[in-house]
């Protein structure tokens, strides 16, 4: 991947007094695939959209290939976007759309026709070029938004969650359609979403974001494995989070039992809260081989794996196992040091 | 539910196909309008028409319904586009600057303007007591061609501001993102979506200003004759209402034909794509 191409430096914006974007800085590099995501109303699409200039921040700065780019307004941008409700021409056909850009720049017919057709071909619409923007569905409209801004081969590419208006299936089929495309034509993706799935499918770096502020920027690795804090844990992925102590280095305590765990530098007796993933809890069939013990209160079957929920004295934990414990059994529980995921205690 | 339709029908029967079919069967006959047994069959309402006298005014009134429709789209566009665009909290109040003036007799509203026109009515004094030439416009199409304007710009208003305030803004963003400028965003998205509420301002602005009298009749005098004081005089003072009638038809098939090319300007396909 290379240097970097995009800078946020310390944005800032609020919208009547209500901060949305809270200081964030971030650095993309060249023909990375970042996602920004959070729930609705992180900042996610405000921060996106201040990058493609629709949106001003109220302080920071945002530099492009190391010039400042607030000044410049958005149709100069080398920046294109596809929107939300991707926001097609109703008024032109699907080859207009297309050439919009083209049109615009003032590029011969004949270049025109070439590059649209090329377009056209990558998103798999070849012989929709004549058709009328509403008879397409859902997900050939998402194409169409996606060939419109390429065509124009922008340095970055903004998507806008551009596939939350389609369903489970085709998102999926357009997902994996998406990283091909960017991979193909090499230029940076900034992906908007609030599918945690998505982000972890797709891209290279994930930007977590909660009430304006960046939470972890890591690959989707990291911020599986390796959550900074409580709400990243809950927000990628199931998990067991409860608060804990260390004591020492390498030694956490909670639920009244000691656990050795791969994690140093937090003060003696730190009060730190603990991830754990539910598939990362083995079960034993004697109780007394257990760290913990519980009761299965619940079996769920879905399908690669069994999700039970086991009752001890002190919690409820979420497992998921391929090996399936009758409800009501008494069992045991184990964590290898490893998969212990200590986190600060986040002030947010 | 078709049962509902029935007191439609009637009232069209009624009120509008009995009456067009009078007014065909007046304009095709001659003879005294009170007795129906001197009625002949004949063409020659409509070969009066051609003489110079009722082509003119027939002229003159596509002219100035022409000339103020024109306005009222130079004048009006601008107008519905601000309006659109302001704060959805001031909308509604703009459009009441707009409306209001409407809710006042039509008539009264013209009678304002004479006064206010007149060669010593407000206008005039303010003019004089600036040490400005008068105004002498009125009567003449000059004071025509403002009376017209100003009753009927709120139909060009209204149509234009209602598609202008449907355009989704994402599609401006759009635009803008893909390299357009102000000027081409609206000249390749905004005007184009905005056609249909246009073609209707059009034809809501000319079909009554092709056709009024009260506001030539007015503010015109007997200098500026337009069709519609001319058929208001063959049903009124010549009591005419053969020869009315067959103007009145005239008339009617001009305005369908111009209807025509107005919806097919609206249908017409902009830039390979069709306008909405």
């Amino acid at each position: 991947m290379g240097k970097t191409l995009i800078e946020l430096k310390n944005l800032t914006k609020s919208y009547s007094g209500n901060r949305v974007v809270d200081n964030i800085t971030l650095s993309i590099r060249e023909n990375e695939f970042m996602t920004l995501l959070g729930p609705s109303g992180c900042g996610k699409t405000t921060t996106l959209r201040m990058i493609g200039g629709f949106e001003d921040p109220d302080s920071g700065s945002i530099l492009f290939e190391g010039h400042d780019l607030l000044p410049v307004p958005p149709y100069k941008r080398n920046i294109n976007t596809v929107f939300q409700r991707y926001a097609l021409f109703p008024h032109m056909n699907v080859f207009e759309n297309i050439a919009f850009g083209l049109r615009i720049k003032k590029i011969g017919k004949s270049e025109i026709a070439e590059r649209v057709a090329k377009m056209l071909r990558l998103v798999d619409l070849d012989d929709f070029g004549k058709r009328n923007v509403d008879s397409l569905s859902g997900g050939q409209q998402q194409r169409v938004a996606i060939a419109r801004a390429l065509v124009n081969q922008p340095k970055v590419l903004l998507l806008d969650e551009p596939l939350g208006a389609l369903d489970l299936k085709l998102r999926k089929e357009m997902q994996i359609e998406l990283l091909d495309m960017q991979r193909s034509v090499g230029i940076t993706f900034i992906y908007v979403t609030h599918d945690q799935e998505e982000a972890l499918t797709m891209s290279d770096t994930v930007v977590v974001m909660n009430q304006g502020v960046i939470q972890q920027v890591g690959t989707p690795v990291d911020i599986y494995n390796e959550p900074i804090n409580r709400f990243v844990a809950d927000f990628i992925g199931e998990s067991n989070i409860m608060e804990a102590v260390m004591p020492e280095d390498r030694v956490v305590v909670f639920d009244e039992t000691t656990f050795s765990c791969v994690d140093t530098g937090f003060a003696p007796g730190e009060e730190v809260d603990v991830v754990i993933r539910p598939e990362d809890i083995r079960i034993t069939v004697d109780p007394a081989d257990g760290q913990l013990q519980g009761t299965v209160t619940s079996v769920v079957f879905k399908g690669v794996h069994y999700e039970m929920l086991i009752e001890t004295k002190h919690r409820e934990y979420l497992v998921q196992r391929t090996m399936m414990f009758p409800e009501g059994s008494r069992v045991g529980m184990n964590i290898q040091p490893a998969d212990i995921q200590v986190m600060k205690k986040g002030d947010r | 539910m078709r049962l509902l339709a029935w007191p439609y029908v009637g009232w069209m029967a009624v009120f509008v196909v009995v009456p067009l079919l009078l007014v065909l069967v007046y304009s095709f006959t001659s003879g005294d309008i009170h007795d129906v047994s001197t009625w002949q069959f004949t063409a020659d309402n409509f070969a009066r028409f051609n003489e110079p006298t009722y082509l003119k005014v027939m002229g003159d009134s596509f002219v100035l319904a022409t000339a103020s429709t024109s306005i009222c789209l130079l004048l009006g566009y601008p107008v519905a586009m601000i309006i659109a665009r302001a704060d959805i909290r001031y909308r509604n109040l703009l459009l009441m600057f707009f409306l209001v003036p409407m809710w006042m007799n039509f008539l009264l509203r013209t009678y304002a303007w004479m006064s206010l026109l007149s060669p010593n009515g407000l206008i005039n004094r303010g003019l004089q007591a600036l040490g400005l030439p008068i105004l002498e416009i009125m009567p003449g199409p000059w004071a025509v061609l403002l009376g017209m304007v100003y009753n009927f710009l709120p139909f060009m208003v209204l149509p234009i501001y209602t598609v202008l305030s449907k355009i989704e803004k994402p599609l401006l963003e759009a635009s803008s993102d893909l390299g357009a400028n102000k000027f081409l965003t609206f000249w390749k998205v905004i005007f184009p979506l905005s056609i249909p509420g246009v073609v209707s301002g059009i034809t809501m602005v000319f079909m009554p200003a092709v056709s009024t009298f009260v506001i030539s009749s007015l503010l015109g005098g007997s200098k500026t004759l337009l069709i519609g004081d001319v058929i208001e005089q063959q049903f009124t003072y010549e009591r005419n209402w053969h020869f009315g009638s067959s103007l009145s038809i005239i008339l009617m098939i001009i305005i369908l034909l111009s209807m025509a090319v107005m919806s097919r300007i609206d249908r017409k396909p902009a830039e390979g794509g069709r306008a909405v």
